[in-house]
């Protein structure tokens, strides 16, 4: 199995001031599971969309079993064999699976055909998923599935999967990591994007790292440390935050039986939510995408009331306040959606700084803005958590994902709230930049705050987290102390794998 | 190949020239419009945006620019906080009518009483009937969750009924000899919107407009209710999570284009049209959204457009009456502004290039 299927020759990209890819070479043979390693902006995403024919490349050459391979679009790559799951998936929530499917298709069959192979393709990978059920009401591993099928039925010689696990629970991982090894026993190789160095070390044959578009190593990742790919990867020392002792208070933000509807048509209800954070304490809430994580954000910033008893902070009941009262009492959020919910891309810093900062920062009287106050906010947000920006005057928008994050959660700690709430704090973030975060969300902590971190992240919650607790269809689990958990009983707390039942390799 | 990229930032140039280059884009089509129509081009156009400010009778066209500017720049700072939301009041021209109707009822209910309250009440009342007209659709979107587009521009249709029944009943003047039309406010001095200074042009109206653009100017730039009109237009979500009451600021932003149509509304029923009449509104709800869009729904910039707009409505009179333009050519000019407007806008947020296209 030392044939070559795909190499990647000299492959140069620049955009207009940065080059994505620099001179990147290397193979690809049939049947291996080869890794792409990189931070945010390494260049993975361009390198993987040259291969599936959506970037030309400036220079360089690629030849796909010993052919050359020029795909002008992705329908050509998909012919000459070259399949991808994107992180995002491009599902429609009203259509069952196999419409979805047969969208996807040049000539779909009959809706009865598809939906036979698409049961024996799932049966064959253990890839348990009926072609029957409307989309918006699967969870995220098995919308992960409708697209792998969907490649799957291609015939795919090469399968470029982008961060797949990142909305999986551990059970769910394994199930996929199963599917994969026996796609690659038979033949087909697949290229696997992800920062989990973990998951590489279990799963990949080989791995070729990118650093600033160049690739800058490789490695058999089964011989290689986590830590030494990681700092192969940045570059530099990695930084890990350190956990300071401190004494835990009493609880500050508590919730009695938090439930509440589904937003919209696809939200998660809260069911019936008890949890009670303490001063100096952080609460990590783990759990896959999509279960009641939004809901339980909005609940708590405000945005979505409930009954004033549900949420209660010092012993006051906020769950009817609005989103600047429950601030005013010292409860600040971080959302996920960093641009577009927890800032506004078109407004300049110094006006995103106002955004939540109006009432705890002073920068109104008597309802006029303080433009110099704010600006002075926004300036010692950018200095103290390190926002590379030419300026507070530049727009939020045009800040990168990991700078504008730092921006985000800079400006809520700096308000020095008693409870801060924060969501998916370091999503596309690189080491460098989260390891900062998580330092920071540590400090504040050390300070006599409570901290909610949630994430989908689990080495993430496992570093910071003093109490681990997991959120499952809307439901919370009961909070254990983190230390000492496995990852076997996090997977439980997680709900485990949907369809575990059906869910088997079939033995060939 | 030509290629749009988009800039990382909105530009700063090109957002003041793209209402200047549609200006011109506009003379140029529009002057070919009017050549195919068999009217000389460059006569044409010089009749619609030169001759009512330099010609021999410009004395006369000049106050007439305050007086057809005035209700554009009311109406269009009103409608300019809604754009700027995101709540798409379409519905100015009927608010605007309600607004006269309202304040001419109560003028006309206090004839022949002399009083110098009368007036004051009058303008009270323009402003509420217009809030009140505004607060349909309103509180319909907020509680329902209809389309405020659609019932606001319904609504203008429902008014304009009120009006002709208005005019030929209600309101009618009773010493009128039977003609439609309420009495002539302008001939009640308690209740007439004269000029301030004679041969000016210049009446409260125009006073009130020159108000609500500093207002308007001082709320976006200062406070924290212009922030979240911004703020609410630019990411709904973010304002939401800012603390902004969405379903408060949709009434507040319709009570203000409303209420500003309204007083429009009043000031023109009780100064330069006089009476209440069938054929009262002329349009202004409707161009006033051009002149809030020309005028970039930045304050100073409605101004000016503001002026640009009666400029259009002066000299399409002038070439009416002079070189026999059909009145519609005047409405497809001052519709191409916007069209083109909207067009070149496209320059302010990419930036065009030439050359080697990549396969996307």
């Amino acid at each position: 199995m030392s044939e070559i299927l795909l190499a990647l020759k000299g492959l140069t990209k620049a955009y207009p001031g940065v080059v994505a890819n620099s001179d990147v070479s290397f193979d690809i043979e049939r049947g291996e599971i080869h890794a792409l390693l990189g931070e945010n902006g390494a260049g993975k995403s361009t390198l993987v969309k040259t291969i599936y024919g959506l970037v030309k490349p400036d220079t360089g050459t690629m030849t796909l079993n010993g052919a050359a391979f020029t795909p002008a679009e992705p329908r050509a790559a998909r012919i000459a064999g070259v399949a991808m799951v994107f992180q995002h998936f491009s599902l429609f929530d009203a259509m069952n699976v196999a419409e979805n499917i047969a969208l996807g298709m040049e000539n779909p069959p009959p809706q009865r055909e598809i939906a036979t192979r698409v049961r024996e393709v799932s049966e064959k990978y253990g890839l348990p998923l009926d072609p029957s059920r409307i989309v918006g009401e699967l969870s995220a591993g098995e919308r992960q599935r409708v697209e792998i099928i969907r490649c799957l039925l291609q015939d795919p010689k090469l399968l470029i999967m982008d961060e797949p696990t990142s909305v999986l629970t551990p059970q769910e991982v394994d199930i996929l990591f199963e599917t994969l090894r026996k796609l690659s026993a038979e033949g087909t190789a697949i290229l696997y994007i992800s920062h989990k160095l973990e998951e590489i070390r279990s799963l990949c044959d080989r791995a070729t790292v990118l650093r600033l578009g160049a690739v800058v190593g490789d490695c058999i990742p089964r011989d290689t440390s986590a830590r030494d790919m990681a700092e192969l990867m940045v570059g530099a020392k990695l930084q890990v935050p350190t956990k300071a002792e401190r004494a835990v208070g009493r609880g500050v933000l508590v919730l009695n039986g938090l439930s509440a509807p589904a937003p919209h048509q696809f939200g998660t209800p809260l069911r019936d939510i008890n949890l009670r954070v303490r001063a100096g304490e952080v609460m990590g809430i783990g759990g896959v995408a999509g279960n009641g994580q939004d809901e339980l954000v909005a609940a708590l910033s405000g945005e979505m009331r409930t009954a004033n008893g549900m949420v209660m902070l010092d012993e006051q009941p906020i769950g009817k306040l609005g989103p600047n009262a429950r601030r005013k009492l010292g409860l600040s959020v971080a959302p996920e959606e960093r641009n577009g919910h927890a800032a506004a891309g078109d407004m300049s810093l110094v006006e995103n700084a106002v955004l939540t900062g109006a009432v705890r920062q002073g920068l109104t009287s008597r309802g006029f803005l303080r433009w110099g106050k704010a600006r002075a906010f926004a300036d010692q947000i950018i200095k103290d958590f390190d926002v590379r920006t030419p300026g507070a005057a530049n727009t939020a928008g045009a800040l990168s994902g990991g700078n504008l994050q730092k921006f985000v959660i800079g400006r809520e700690i700096l308000q020095a709230p008693d409870v801060l709430v924060v969501n998916q704090p370091t999503w596309g973030v690189d080491a460098a930049a989260a390891a900062a975060i998580r330092q920071a969300l540590l400090d504040l902590a050390a300070n006599g705050a409570a901290v909610i971190v949630i994430s989908q992240d689990l080495d993430e919650l496992m570093e910071i987290s003093d109490q681990f607790a997991a959120l499952n269809e809307g439901r919370l689990s009961e909070p254990r102390a983190a230390n000492g958990l496995t990852v076997d009983e996090i997977g439980l707390m997680l709900g485990g794998a949907h369809d575990m039942e059906v869910a088997h390799v079939a033995t060939s | 190949m030509i290629m749009l990229e988009k800039r990382p930032q909105p530009s700063q140039g090109w957002t003041l020239a793209t209402p200047i280059l549609a200006v011109l884009l506009t003379m140029l089509v529009g002057g070919a419009l009017f050549a195919a129509l068999g009217k000389d081009p460059l006569v044409t156009i010089r009749t619609i945006f030169y001759d009512p400010l330099f010609s021999e009778f410009a004395w006369y066209y000049r106050p007439q620019l305050l007086v057809k500017g005035a209700p554009l720049v009311l109406i269009a700072i009103g409608l300019s906080f809604g754009f700027r939301a995101g709540v798409w009041n379409i519905g100015a021209e009927g608010q605007y009518i309600i607004g006269a109707i309202c304040g001419a009822a109560v003028g006309l209910a206090m004839y022949p009483m002399e009083s110098v309250f009368i007036f004051p009440a009058m303008v009270i009342a323009g402003a509420l009937g217009g809030m009140l007209w505004a607060m349909i659709p309103g509180i319909l979107r907020v509680k329902f969750g209809t389309n405020e587009i659609l019932v606001s521009l319904m609504l203008v249709y429902v008014a304009e009924q009120l009006l002709a029944s208005m005019a030929l009943g209600t309101l009618r003047n009773p010493e009128g000899m039977g003609f439609p039309g309420s009495r002539n406010l302008s001939q009640y001095p308690s209740a007439a919107n004269l000029e301030l200074i004679s041969g000016s042009g210049m009446h409260w109206g125009v006073v009130a407009a020159f108000i609500a653009v500093i207002f308007a100017y001082i709320m976006l730039s200062r406070h924290i209710f212009g922030f979240q009109v911004r703020l609410s237009g630019l990411a709904p979500r973010a304002a939401a999570f800012s603390g902004v009451n969405p379903g408060r600021l949709i009434l507040l932003c319709m009570a203000i284009s409303g209420g500003l149509a309204g007083l429009a509304g009043l000031f023109e029923v009780a100064g330069p049209a006089g009476q209440i009449s069938i054929d009262f509104n002329v349009g202004y709800g409707f161009t006033a959204i051009i002149v809030a869009f020309l005028g970039r729904l930045h304050p100073v910039g409605i101004l000016l457009a503001g002026g640009l707009m009666a400029l259009t409505y002066i000299g399409g009179e002038i070439a009416q009456s002079k070189l026999g333009l059909p009145g519609g050519a005047i409405q497809l000019l001052q519709g191409m502004l916007l069209f083109f407007l909207l067009a070149v806008d496209v320059l302010t947020h990419y930036r065009v290039r030439f050359g080697q296209g990549e396969v996307a």
